[in-house]
Formats: structure tokens, C-alpha cells, sequence
């Protein structure tokens, strides 16, 4: 009987006014090395974590943003991101890194990570998970 | 696949309680515990919220949260069911998984 | 079943430790076993043995030490973000050349995979947090 779980990781928070979006990366990124099935969901302030063009250098904080880069090298490529929260926050999938996987089922094509879906959709993808990490 | 949602801030703090509303599919039950048990009186800005979601949702609340706020059952909405720790267990079983609405 | 339970507050600043010691409590005595408690982000405060609560207010440190050795349940604290809040052992006192350890009795320091295999050995998983 397979190990394998649907594991479902949702940022929700806002990057650097909490360490929740850093650290939580931390896991998804040791998720990785347990081979599941990796969903992650970017939702209300969530959607802040992947924006383009974080500059910490006059806060002395870390800039992790590109660590988020590296998802796709570590097969994590089922990124959701709610089109509800980014209209919210007057943003759209161009304010948004750039988060690519290259799929070995297709000659190593690049492909796109990032997924805009509904809140119906998202709604269907959170219902299909096994276990859900919330931060 | 019913999920047991988790509400632990009040509605009035947080937008957890909204956010989960939206993206609950139907039959999910949702526990309110902790400052999240303001969900669940009537009378407030967000009840209607509330009201409307529970055609679809189950609404729980945690007694012992209830209690230590104050809040009378009598100021609860109609419909939603006051829980002991031993029942909030109960629904978490019941449920295929759990997901906190931090 | 078996659950698993992520913490992600200190004690006392935030209810989640509380909320969560009277979960798993609750879990026990309904016949269920807990596979491990994880504390994660500030969550790893509730593991130093320092603190000294008023005495007409719970000692939650210890209330999780005693469940611990009681029902022998796991309590692991990150290691990453044990070393960002300074909550130490033994072993990192050593290889980070502090000059004490603080751990409370019954937690032990592991990684991040000790929350994924967590996640996929529970039946359950089931997080306290902010």
C-alpha cells in the first residue's frame, strides 16, 4: 500500500510582517524529499508571498522570495493561487514571480507552476487533499 | 470528502471565518473554538454571514470557549451546535481530514 | 485513529498550546493514540524548562512533560526554528557552542521531517496556531 499522500500546504499571511510564509516554505521544501503529492495554495494575503520585485535590503531582512524559484527543481509544481484574493488586491498572475517546473513527461518542456484558479475550483483542489498544513 | 474546518479568531479581527466560507464545499463542517466562538453569536455584522453559509456548512462551536468569553448559549445562532473537547475530537474523526484557518 | 498535532504558538501569548494540550487530552481519553506533537515556529517556546508561571495559573510546559512521559507521546520541537528562538539540548548546546541547554523534559529536537512523516503516518493531522 502506497505512502503517498496528498499533502495540501496553505499560505495564507503576508511576507516578513510574520516569519509564517519563510518558514512555512522551509517544510514545503522538506516535503519534497519524502516524495508526496505536493498542492500548494496561495489565498487571501498568501498571494503577497509570491509577488515580483521584493527588495528587504533597507530592512535587514532576509529576501527569500527567490527561494520560490526552486520549487519547480524539487517537482512542486501544483501552485494555486486564488484569481478572487489577487482581484482583492488589485493584482493579476503578471504581479506574480514567475514559477516554473520542466516536465519529463513532455521532452522537459517548460511549463508554467503557477495556476490561477476560482474559489469554486480551489474549493474542489483543497476538498481532493489527504492532509492540510496550515501556518 | 467532508473536511472539519477550523475557525479560531473572531470574524471581526480576521477575515479566516469569510475566506473559509468561500472556499468550504458543501457538507464540510466548520468548529468555531477559541476567539473564533464570536462567529457564532447572533446579532452581529457577521451572522448573516454565518446564517447563510449553514445551508451548506455544519456550524460547531467549542462550549469551553464559550464559557471563559462570557458568552451565554441563548446568544447563539439557531442551528449551531455547542461541542466539549471530546466532541471536537468526535468531528475530526468524523471528518476525512482537518484544515486551521490560521 | 492516530493524530498527529502541529502547535505553532508559545505558551500563554497565544491559546493554541492550551487549546491543543485539551485536544489531545480529549484524544486520549477517547481511546485514540497521538503519533506526535510537533511544535513549530514560536511553538518551540513551549519546550524550555524556564519558565515559572503564576502559581494560581496552569504550568503549561509541564503540563506537556507529564502527558508526555504518562501516555509516552513524542514531542518534537523544530530544530531550525528551535535555533532562531534559542531553545536548546544538549547536542546543540555542544555543536553551537552555547554555554547552557534549556529543553523541558520529555521534548527532543528533530527536523522538519519529524511533521511530514507526521503527516503521513497520522490519520489525522490537526494544527494550533495564530
Amino acid at each position: 500500500m502506497s505512502d503517498t499522500k496528498k499533502f495540501l500546504f496553505v499560505n495564507r499571511k503576508a511576507p516578513y510582517g510574520t516569519i509564517y510564509a519563510w518558514e512555512s516554505l522551509e517544510v514545503i521544501l522538506i516535503s519534497a524529499a519524502f516524495e508526496q503529492d505536493v498542492s500548494l495554495i496561495f489565498c487571501d494575503d498568501g498571494v503577497y508571498q509570491i509577488a515580483k520585485g521584493q527588495d528587504t535590503s533597507e530592512l535587514g531582512i532576509k529576501n527569500f522570495s527567490p527561494t520560490y524559484n526552486a520549487l519547480g527543481d524539487y517537482d512542486i509544481n501544483k501552485i494555486y493561487v486564488e484569481k478572487e484574493s489577487l482581484d482583492a488586491r488589485g493584482l493579476t498572475v503578471d504581479d506574480l514571480l514567475k514559477l516554473t517546473y520542466e516536465d519529463e513527461d513532455d521532452d522537459w518542456a517548460e511549463k508554467d507552476s503557477i495556476h490561477v484558479v476560482s474559489s469554486a475550483e480551489l474549493a474542489e483542489i483543497m476538498d481532493q487533499q489527504d492532509v492540510v498544513l496550515s501556518f | 470528502m467532508p473536511m472539519l474546518h477550523t475557525i479560531n479568531k473572531s470574524p471581526f479581527e480576521r477575515g479566516a471565518l469569510e475566506s473559509c466560507i468561500r472556499l468550504a464545499t458543501k457538507g464540510s463542517s466548520v468548529i468555531l473554538i477559541e476567539d473564533g466562538v464570536y462567529g457564532a453569536t447572533k446579532g452581529t455584522n457577521a451572522s448573516s454571514m454565518v446564517e447563510n453559509a449553514m445551508k451548506d456548512l455544519s456550524f460547531f462551536v467549542l462550549g469551553s470557549d464559550l464559557k471563559a468569553r462570557g458568552v451565554d448559549e441563548s446568544r447563539l445562532i439557531d442551528g449551531v451546535t455547542v461541542v466539549d473537547y471530546s466532541g471536537f475530537v468526535k468531528l475530526s474523526v468524523e471528518n476525512d481530514k482537518v484544515q486551521s484557518w490560521l | 485513529m492516530k493524530f498527529g498535532i502541529q502547535i505553532n504558538e508559545g505558551p500563554y501569548t497565544h491559546e493554541a498550546s492550551t487549546t491543543a494540550l485539551n485536544f489531545v487530552s480529549a484524544a486520549i481519553e477517547a481511546g485514540h493514540e497521538i503519533f506526535r506533537v510537533f511544535f513549530y515556529h514560536d511553538g518551540v517556546n513551549n519546550g524550555t524548562r524556564y519558565t515559572t508561571p503564576p502559581q494560581d495559573d496552569r504550568n503549561i510546559v509541564d503540563a506537556w512533560s507529564d502527558l508526555a512521559q504518562k501516555h509516552d507521546i513524542d514531542l518534537v520541537v523544530c530544530v531550525a526554528a528551535a535555533q532562531r528562538r534559542g531553545i536548546v539540548d544538549e547536542g546543540e548546546q555542544e555543536r553551537n557552542g552555547k554555554d547552557g541547554n534549556n529543553i523541558a523534559p520529555g521534548f527532543r529536537i528533530s527536523g522538519l521531517g519529524q511533521l511530514i512523516e507526521a503527516g503521513i503516518q497520522s490519520d489525522r493531522l490537526v494544527v494550533f496556531g495564530d
